[in-house]
């Protein structure tokens, strides 16, 4: 936490991809490998440093990868615009994105880009599977699961069972410096980034007393019972 | 100010999230309209007009609104927020899915799981898995707001006589079609609404253990949750996953019986009233947050607080 309470501290700390990110490059991959993708492309909005997140994709497997540059800090509606401005670019059959980054927790720009594109959504995957002009995904709902099929092109946001990511061995390391990665500008897309929202103080939720021990199942049983009448 | 609730509901009855959210709806004051869009959905909105507080609840019928399909409801929530100067729904899957579709087709930001609402354009909202809260003021003329369940009291559910109005549908976009679904069948209380939970970890070791836990429950008429650990490993179902990426629930009384206590396992439980954690690893996580640890193998703690419980 910053001492002024104006946000979380992330000056000289060592970025790393989004573990629902890394599953979405993964799945791209996998479409690739199993022949039902040409090419996959990794695309991030961020600062100049976010190259050495597009690199790891492209180590995974990823063909080439597109950084668009700002040091400002985007929120998911302005994410969703420049995916936007990309798509029309690449024109891509599936966009596949993580559910949610770990750090915002918004969970918004998947369904949000979907919305700007007018393309089905499939969030929270826990299986894609590519069919005839369409995609069938199976999500992770608070019941259980449930199974959605989506003309393609489709958005699929990822969620925590849908792969486990490859580990990156050095010589894919070495292969990824030599991909493609090119660097835009926000405005090379005409794309708006203008905050919404802003944050007015960022503050530690009120701590837990905790850490008492009971030295048996009897005396536990007790406390629920007569101590805190919850049972 | 016009605030527009957009009710979660199985077409034949309300989901019990929706109500936090009215609670939440009528902190911000103002007329609260509550949208019901669903197939045969008659139940669900008789449900929704007994509910305290509202006034009035709006029904689109339609087939295509039958399974909440993101693109069927986005551009019906879309158009009835026109006039309102606040949507809300749950942060559930549900609300999850459908409400940031809404919000881009009406080119405003949402703001994610509100916990506390400070103003009409000011509220709080857990970050960095619940290790933070940031108080963001939203500049948007709709706020776009999905409600934290336990973040908000349940608004009575009884007591209220809305009236009901029909509303014409959108056209139907017809890109996605529903496939099927396989729902957890449990005769025990949802995991987001239950009084008492109990959750297993990685601990119990197998899917047959998970019987020890279930027993319990069945004794305390508790629900059963899980750490992600044990969802990965096979022993239940994805949808007993409590966590910052699973269900949030904050119950009177919550058992953490062989979980380690992970930041995001914690993010998901520890507003709970009461925490109790069984570990055989005293320097377990889950000890510091806990109102009473029990430092004990679980394969002999939990027979034993089968037996306590049947002893009143």
């Amino acid at each position: 936490m910053k001492g002024d309470g104006s946000g979380v501290e992330t000056a000289n700390v060592k970025m790393a991809m989004n573990p629902f990110c890394e599953i979405a490059v993964e799945e791209a991959i996998r479409l690739k490998e199993a022949g039902k993708a040409t090419e996959v492309v990794a695309v991030t909005l961020g600062a100049a440093a976010n190259q050495d997140i597009l690199r790891t994709a492209l180590a995974m497997g990823a063909d080439r990868a597109i950084l668009v540059e700002t040091t400002e800090e985007a929120q998911p509606l302005g994410i969703a615009k420049t995916l936007k401005a990309l798509a029309a670019r690449e024109s891509p059959g599936l966009i596949i994105l993580g559910k949610q980054a770990i750090d915002g927790d918004n969970n918004q720009t998947g369904q949000m880009l979907a919305a700007l594109l007018g393309w089905p959504q499939g969030t929270f995957a826990s299986k894609v599977a590519i069919g005839d002009g369409r995609v069938d995904v199976t999500r992770e709902i608070d019941g259980g699961l449930e199974t959605v099929s989506l003309r393609l092109p489709a958005v699929v946001t990822t969620d925590l069972r849908l792969n486990e990511p490859r580990y990156v061995k050095l010589p894919s390391i070495m292969q990824a410096r030599k991909k493609p990665l090119e660097t835009l500008k926000p405005a090379d897309l005409g794309v708006d980034l203008a905050p919404r929202f802003r944050v007015l103080k960022v503050e530690e939720p009120a701590a837990r007393k905790g850490g008492k021990k009971v030295a048996s199942v009897q005396e536990l049983v007790d406390k629920l019972r007569n101590e805190r009448k919850v049972i | 100010m016009s605030v527009l609730v957009v009710a979660e509901h199985d077409n034949a009855s309300l989901k019990a999230a929706t109500l936090p959210v009215v609670t939440a709806a009528r902190q911000l004051g103002g007329g609260i309209s509550v949208l019901i869009a669903g197939r045969n959905c008659g139940g669900a909105a008789a449900a929704a007009a007994k509910i305290a507080g509202i006034d009035k609840v709006l029904v689109a019928d339609a087939d295509h609104y039958e399974h909440a399909l993101a693109e069927e409801l986005a551009p019906l929530i879309a158009r009835e927020s026109a006039g309102a100067t606040h949507v809300l729904a749950p942060a559930t899957t549900f609300g999850k899915n459908v409400l940031p579709r809404a919000a881009a087709l009406l080119d405003v930001a949402q703001i994610s799981d509100v916990v506390k609402i400070i103003s009409t354009d000011t509220f709080v909202r857990p970050i960095y898995a619940g290790n933070a809260l940031a108080t963001v003021q939203s500049s948007d003329k709709i706020k776009v707001l999905t409600i934290r369940t336990t973040g908000f009291d349940a608004a009575p559910a009884d007591g209220g006589s809305a009236p009901t109005g029909k509303i014409e549908p959108t056209p139907a976009a017809a890109v996605s079609t529903f496939v099927g679904q396989e729902l957890t069948k449990s005769e025990r209380p949802e995991l987001t609404t239950a009084r008492i939970i109990i959750s297993g970890g990685r601990g119990l070791g197998s899917k047959e253990n998970f019987k020890l836990v279930e027993t319990i429950a069945d004794k305390l008429g508790a629900a059963v949750g899980a750490s992600r650990a044990a969802v990965d490993a096979g022993y239940v179902p994805n949808d007993y996953q409590v966590g910052q990426t699973g269900k949030i629930v904050a119950p009177e009384l919550y058992i953490a019986i062989g979980i380690s206590g992970a930041i995001q396992h914690l993010a998901g439980m520890k507003d709970s009233k009461v925490i109790v954690a069984i570990n055989k690893d005293g320097e377990a996580p889950i000890f510091e947050i806990a109102d009473y640890g029990l430092v004990a193998d679980l394969f002999q703690a939990l027979p034993e607080l089968s037996a306590a419980l049947d002893q009143k």
